[in-house]
């Protein structure tokens, strides 16, 4: 059908629906952004506070117990230049744990704003790539603030590692939207998204290679790290941090498979809110 | 004749095995009032959600605008404006926030928004209400705050799903004005409910749906005139002798139905038919005289009662 053949308010609408179709989902993430504003203050007082704690119990802190330098794969560096770039990435993973959880349920259930925003001519699918969009930004003002003040420790001695802001930022995504894509499933939440953060989030930020090396594991609870994005970010954020040494076809592989969790998840969250949301 | 609005055609909503719209066709005419009335459960809901374009039909044909909702879902919702039976506000903001989001998704400048957004709360009645917390408006408010929202982008046509369900008398009241208006300023009105009051004030045209299929159409004094008497007489007698006196009063009046607690009489004079009633020694505890109802024409069509 072409606009000629079509009646005036047919055409009207196909005119109307031009912006949406192309911004949807910014619109959606600017509803996101407005909701944010709540709890902004919260945002930044975590994003400064968190920091400034695990820089200093850590950094300073366990440092002074742990052995003065961790050596791996030949190059020794101090615990606090080891451990920054983890404490990074768990910072961008807990922010996308805690955004891509309650509030996607709040919105399919508990105040079921994404109902509201399906009767428009938003799509489902753009619902959760507004989510996406205002997340990512969420995450990375967490990340930034983060890594300022690892600048201040003096805990990035390499001069690309502003790079590692976009590995923390890959590393929240690549768990987050598998994360949302699940949570989009629950039509009741009795207690799955709590056992999701206390037997997922909580083991993971543990055993991913954050606060000692994977290879200290024992051999049977290495998977663990090679299956976790947080252990894939937090490898690369130590690439480009200090220059851990890790041959070449190993950081491709964090990219790959942190793009690769990033995209499969983000695509089954389109999949179940458009299911989910046409009935 | 202009182009009906919306055009449904042996439409079929299928749940697995279960068809909650099981072969419906009707049309809209531009600015009609048309109501959907029927129980719960009896499929006018998913009527309503396929005809706004979030739920796609098992089959049949649907026609929004001329547009198949199938493929021109943002088009079609780009026109429409939607007050769903259940209230989705965002309770993180505050009222007239509602509003200046919801308008963005139909991509409208910022400014014109929030032009908007200042007038409807007035038309909504809610500007003293502009910057409250949606969690501490009364029901009937955060119904109004809805109409608004649905109003936002100027919609042909505007969806409401059981519109009052839940209100007091008095909200029911000042939202059937505000409705009102709305349909004297030619917007076009699809409306549920099961309130027979509501389908007699606000629809020009009614269909009377129950278990997912169309029973009746026409306008509410067609409907009446067709499927009932002009007045009906009510009598009770106890609800343990009611059945053994309706035996008793056949004959008087058109037809009589006999419900758990009262007796109704269909009659073209209720007076005279109390009359009979007396006549034939019976003496009602109570008695009412009233005009025929919808509610009667669903009794008389599925012979049950709109509400259970």
């Amino acid at each position: 059908m072409t606009a000629t053949e079509m009646r005036p308010d047919a055409a009207h609408a196909l005119i109307a629906a031009r912006a949406p179709r192309r911004w949807g989902a910014w619109y959606v993430a600017e509803h996101r952004f407005r909701g944010m504003k709540a709890y902004t203050q919260t945002v930044i007082a975590t994003g400064i506070g968190s920091p400034l704690m695990y820089l200093f119990a850590m950094g300073v802190g366990l440092a002074s117990l742990v052995d003065a330098n961790v050596e791996q794969n030949g190059l020794a560096v101090s615990y606090l230049v080891f451990v920054a770039p983890a404490l990074l990435a768990m910072a961008a993973f807990e922010a996308a744990a805690e955004e891509f959880s309650y509030p996607i349920m709040l919105g399919f259930k508990w105040n079921p704003i994404f109902t509201g925003m399906g009767a428009s001519p938003v799509t489902p699918g753009q619902i959760i790539d507004g989510q996406v969009i205002a997340v990512t930004v969420r995450i990375a003002v967490t990340s930034g603030l983060y890594y300022l003040f690892m600048l201040l420790f003096g805990a990035v001695p390499g001069e690309f590692g502003w790079v590692s802001l976009g590995s923390a930022v890959l590393t929240g995504l690549a768990f987050g939207t598998l994360l949302m894509a699940y949570v989009a499933t629950l039509e009741n939440d009795s207690g799955q998204i709590a056992m999701v953060m206390r037997f997922l989030v909580l083991p993971l930020t543990l055993f991913s290679g954050t606060v000692f090396p994977l290879t200290q594991l024992p051999w049977f609870l290495q998977w663990i790290g090679w299956l976790s994005p947080l252990w894939h970010g937090t490898e690369l954020g130590r690439v480009v941090s200090y220059g851990h040494p890790e041959p070449a076809w190993l950081s491709i592989v964090h990219v790959a498979y942190l793009l690769l969790l990033t995209v499969v998840g983000w695509m089954l969250a389109r999949r179940v809110a458009a299911r989910r949301l046409n009935r | 004749m202009p182009e009906p609005v919306i055009e449904a055609r042996n439409l079929v909503k299928k749940y697995k095995d279960f068809a909650a719209v099981d072969d419906i066709s009707f049309d809209v005419a531009p600015g009609e009032s048309f109501g959907l009335l029927g129980p719960n459960g009896a499929g006018k809901s998913t009527t309503m959600r396929m005809v706004g374009a979030v739920s796609s039909r098992t089959a049949g044909s649907l026609s929004i605008l001329g547009l198949d909702p199938d493929e021109y879902g943002p088009e079609i919702r780009s026109q429409l404006g939607v007050v769903p039976q259940a209230d989705n506000l965002d309770e993180e903001l505050r009222a007239r926030e509602n509003l200046l989001v919801y308008g963005r998704y139909f991509g409208l400048p910022r400014r014109l928004v929030a032009q908007r957004a200042d007038e409807l709360m007035a038309f909504a009645q809610l500007d003293d209400k502009v910057k409250a917390k949606v969690d501490d408006l009364s029901g009937g408010m955060k119904r109004r705050l809805t109409i608004a929202r649905a109003l936002i982008n100027d919609p042909r046509i505007l969806l409401l799903d059981e519109p009052t369900t839940g209100l007091d008398p008095q909200a029911r009241h000042v939202l059937w004005d505000r409705l009102f208006r709305l349909k004297e300023q030619g917007t076009t009105l699809v409306l549920t409910t099961h309130y027979m009051d509501e389908a007699e004030q606000l629809c020009d045209r009614i269909v009377v749906v129950d278990e997912g299929r169309i029973m009746a159409e026409g306008s509410p004094s067609q409907l009446i005139r067709q499927y009932s008497s002009r007045e009906v007489l009510e009598v009770r007698f106890g609800s343990q002798n009611n059945e053994v006196v309706a035996r008793e009063l056949e004959g008087i009046g058109d037809r009589n139905e006999v419900l758990p607690d009262r007796i109704l009489i269909y009659a073209s004079n209720g007076e005279e038919a109390l009359g009979a009633v007396t006549e034939r020694g019976h003496t009602p505890i109570t008695s009412l005289v009233r005009r025929s109802s919808l509610e009667d024409v669903f009794l008389r069509l599925t012979g049950r009662s709109l509400i259970e």
